[in-house]
């Protein structure tokens, strides 16, 4: 066990390493740099430069260099000092914009999950061992129509309902009057408050693929014999379900932790633009447009090492649940 | 020669005609016969939603491929005098009590003395019929045959036909939709196309030759798959010239959208070539003397082909909606040109949509063209492997 977990946090590594690479280069496509584009604006402006802090940056960033030296300098700072580099937008480090906000995020992506698991697990046992009745259709339609509605366009609709229908005013983290006051309880009462609505959202597309694959392979093994077994040995109706075929089918289940986290994510970023959070989404999109490079490049890795980490775990839990998987060989994964 | 054709067709046609009524025996004799095609297509007749939603599509596309004849008006055409109009009520009962065909009444428009924005009232004097091919905006069907014939319409410029409403500008949103649908349906196809010859040739690779070559491709895919799409995608548009013409920035958002497609056809192209590898009659080939290329082509690639097509058509909902979230936020397609996202640009706070939510409608087109591509590849999914019953 302990051979494949070493294993598995081996390849992860290079994993990591090329999802640099490759957030530096997209992070470098636009044309131009924020730098430069900045200096003019000033320059235009008539404003004073301080040469010395200019030089200071682009001796710091190496921008003088080419890329792969400035790729180099980045992930150097990255790994030994844990620095994302500069925000020229918010003219302060990128680590002290981005951690808070990533932190929502992930609060967010996690509460989602966790919406998500407690609800399509139950579901998708019912509507198996019930196929075919009222609720198994309801479950599939509704699936179906979570699958095709993205977050946003949901989002964009339920802002319409909430405002015309009952007079709401939906989106922010916080009512107006919390925004700027310290934590308090009143203060996470509120935000809690509308932090369901994003959850939710999230949540509907998520539930509605696991449904499909909890009910599909929960049907593959109510039909196996040994289910017929252990009812025969006369356990219960609920026992027979959870002792064994719940626990094979639950599998898939498991290893959906990675692509969920994914999702979430990244269906997260536009629901977030579209309820105007103060979280990672809106940030990342205004320093895309804005070529806020080291901005930009920031969240691209965070978020792809959150999710190789996600993968990670989801390949460790089925790994512990699934012993085929610990002793056979690692082809397929 | 020619009699000898037609001889073949009409023979060809025979089995048709048993269709109609077939007893058992011919029944179970035409399933041996039949090749893996008809046992696909027969598979896929029987099962009912996936055949509707071809049908759904079917008109979607058809009005994709004419929308210069379907849509009531020019989608660039600005009535000045009815911009924020709400949809038209069609009715087909006068205020007198008596029925005609569908018609609307004319509109009166007025100002909202607070907030300043226009209001209709309809006026019942005027009534507008509604006219099957009528003659209104001038076009250039496919930009080639100048016509001015649309399916239908009011015929009449003092009151045009807004079925879906109109935008702040007064531009019909039905005819947008209808334009916008040329662009938001085929940029999924043209990306689906891109990742199919990806994903084809590096899954390929992948299975066929195994080791490292194999190991390289799935690392890669590995890293693809933990890059959330839409960020990377976000990313890669940013990246595109705001002021690129509007061609080019199309063709360019669906090579975004197919880089990141491609990972999961791939995947199924090499498990599929892993496990074809090992059959006997590949081995029997190569003890041929067969080249690989052969191998590959005549042998392997037939056998998989049905689930190459039922993962084109999953993939092809996830690129719809990559280029309607990309234009939504601005940074896939820019108006003028016309695509569902685009549209949804107009949508983007609470105070619009509040006032005029039939600029929302785009979202019920976007939804049933992704519901729709779901439903049939579920079919196909079932259709695929038509000997399993």
């Amino acid at each position: 066990m302990l051979s494949y977990i070493i294993g598995r946090l081996l390849r992860m590594i290079p994993q990591v390493f090329l999802i640099s690479i490759l957030a530096f280069i997209i992070v470098q496509l636009p044309p131009g740099d924020y730098l430069t584009e900045h200096l003019n604006r000033l320059r235009q402006s008539g404003a004073s430069i301080d040469q010395a802090e200019v030089e200071r940056f682009t001796k710091m960033y190496g921008l003088d260099q080419p890329m792969h030296i400035q790729y180099l300098k980045w992930i150097t700072n990255i790994v030994t000092r844990g620095s994302f580099g500069y925000s020229f937008e918010w003219q302060k480090p990128v680590n002290e914009v981005i951690v808070g906000r990533i932190g929502t995020t992930f609060v967010i992506a996690f509460l989602s999950f966790v919406v998500c698991w407690s609800l399509a697990i139950p579901i998708g046992i019912y509507v198996a061992v019930r196929q075919y009745s009222l609720a198994d259709y309801f479950f599939t339609f509704l699936g179906f129509i979570g699958l095709a509605t993205p977050g946003f366009l949901l989002a964009l609709v339920i802002m319409y309902v909430a405002y015309t229908y009952f007079g709401i005013r939906v989106g922010g983290l916080f009512s107006p009057e919390f925004e700027t006051q310290p934590w308090s309880w009143a203060k996470f009462v509120d935000l809690l408050s509308h932090l369901w609505l994003p959850v939710l959202i999230l949540a509907i597309g998520g539930t509605a693929n696991l449904i499909r694959t909890m009910r599909a392979t929960m049907l593959d093994e109510l039909r196996k014999q040994y289910v017929m077994v252990a009812r025969a040995k006369g356990l219960s109706e609920f026992a027979v379900l959870l002792r064994y075929p719940v626990r094979i089918a639950i599998n898939p289940i498991l290893s959906t932790f990675g692509w969920l986290l994914v999702w979430f994510f990244s269906g997260g970023m536009v629901v977030e633009i579209v309820l105007n959070l103060n979280t990672a989404g809106p940030v990342l999109w205004r320093s895309l447009m804005r070529q806020d490079m080291y901005m930009a490049g920031a969240y691209i890795v965070i978020i792809g090492t959150l999710t190789a980490l996600g993968s990670l775990i989801s390949d460790i839990l089925l790994a512990i649940v699934d012993p085929r998987i610990r002793f056979g060989s690692m082809e397929g994964l | 020669m020619s009699g000898f054709l037609s001889i073949f067709k009409g023979k060809q046609q025979e089995p048709g005609a048993e269709v109609q009524a077939p007893s058992a025996q011919t029944k179970d004799e035409r399933f041996y016969r039949a090749g893996q095609w008809q046992l696909v297509w027969w598979k896929f007749r029987r099962h009912r939603l996936a055949n509707f939603a071809m049908i759904v599509l079917g008109i979607l596309y058809f009005i994709a491929a004419f929308a210069e004849f379907v849509s009531p008006y020019d989608p660039l055409h600005r009535f000045k005098d009815f911009s924020a109009k709400p949809p038209s009520v069609i009715y087909i009962r006068d205020t007198e009590g008596r029925l005609r065909l569908p018609f609307v009444y004319g509109a009166i428009r007025a100002r909202d003395p607070v907030t300043m924005r226009p209001v209709y009232k309809e006026d019942t004097t005027r009534i507008y019929p509604i006219k099957l091919f009528v003659r209104g905006d001038e076009y250039k069907f496919w930009g080639l045959f100048p016509s001015d014939l649309h399916l239908f319409g009011t015929g009449d410029p003092q009151m045009p036909l807004f079925i879906l409403g109109s935008d702040h500008l007064g531009r019909d949103v039905l005819s947008r939709i209808f334009y916008g649908a040329r662009i938001s349906l085929t940029v999924g196809l043209i990306g689906v196309f891109l990742s199919f010859i990806l994903g084809l040739v590096l899954g390929g690779l992948a299975g066929y030759f195994g080791g490292l070559v194999d190991e390289a491709v799935m690392r890669i895919i590995d890293v693809l798959v933990s890059l959330p799409a839409i960020p990377l995608w976000m990313a890669l548009a940013a990246a595109l010239p705001q002021d690129w013409p509007q061609l080019r920035t199309y063709f360019y958002v669906t090579i975004i959208l197919s880089i990141l497609g491609w990972t999961s056809l791939a995947r199924v192209v090499r498990g599929k070539m892993l496990s074809l590898r090992e059959e006997d009659y590949v081995m029997s080939a190569k003890l041929d003397g067969e080249s690989e290329w052969q191998i590959i082509a005549r042998y392997m690639l037939p056998g998989f082909t049905s689930y190459i097509i039922v993962s084109l058509t999953m993939a092809i909902p996830g690129m719809i909606l990559g280029e309607t979230a990309l234009s939504f936020l601005g940074i896939g397609l820019h108006p003028p040109t016309i695509s569902w996202g685009v549209m949804l640009q107009d949508a983007q706070n609470v105070q619009t949509i509040a006032q005029l939510p039939w600029l929302l409608t785009p979202v019920v087109f976007v939804i049933t063209a992704v519901l729709m591509f779901n439903f049939l590849g579920d079919g196909l999914r079932d259709a695929a492997d038509p000997y399993v019953t």
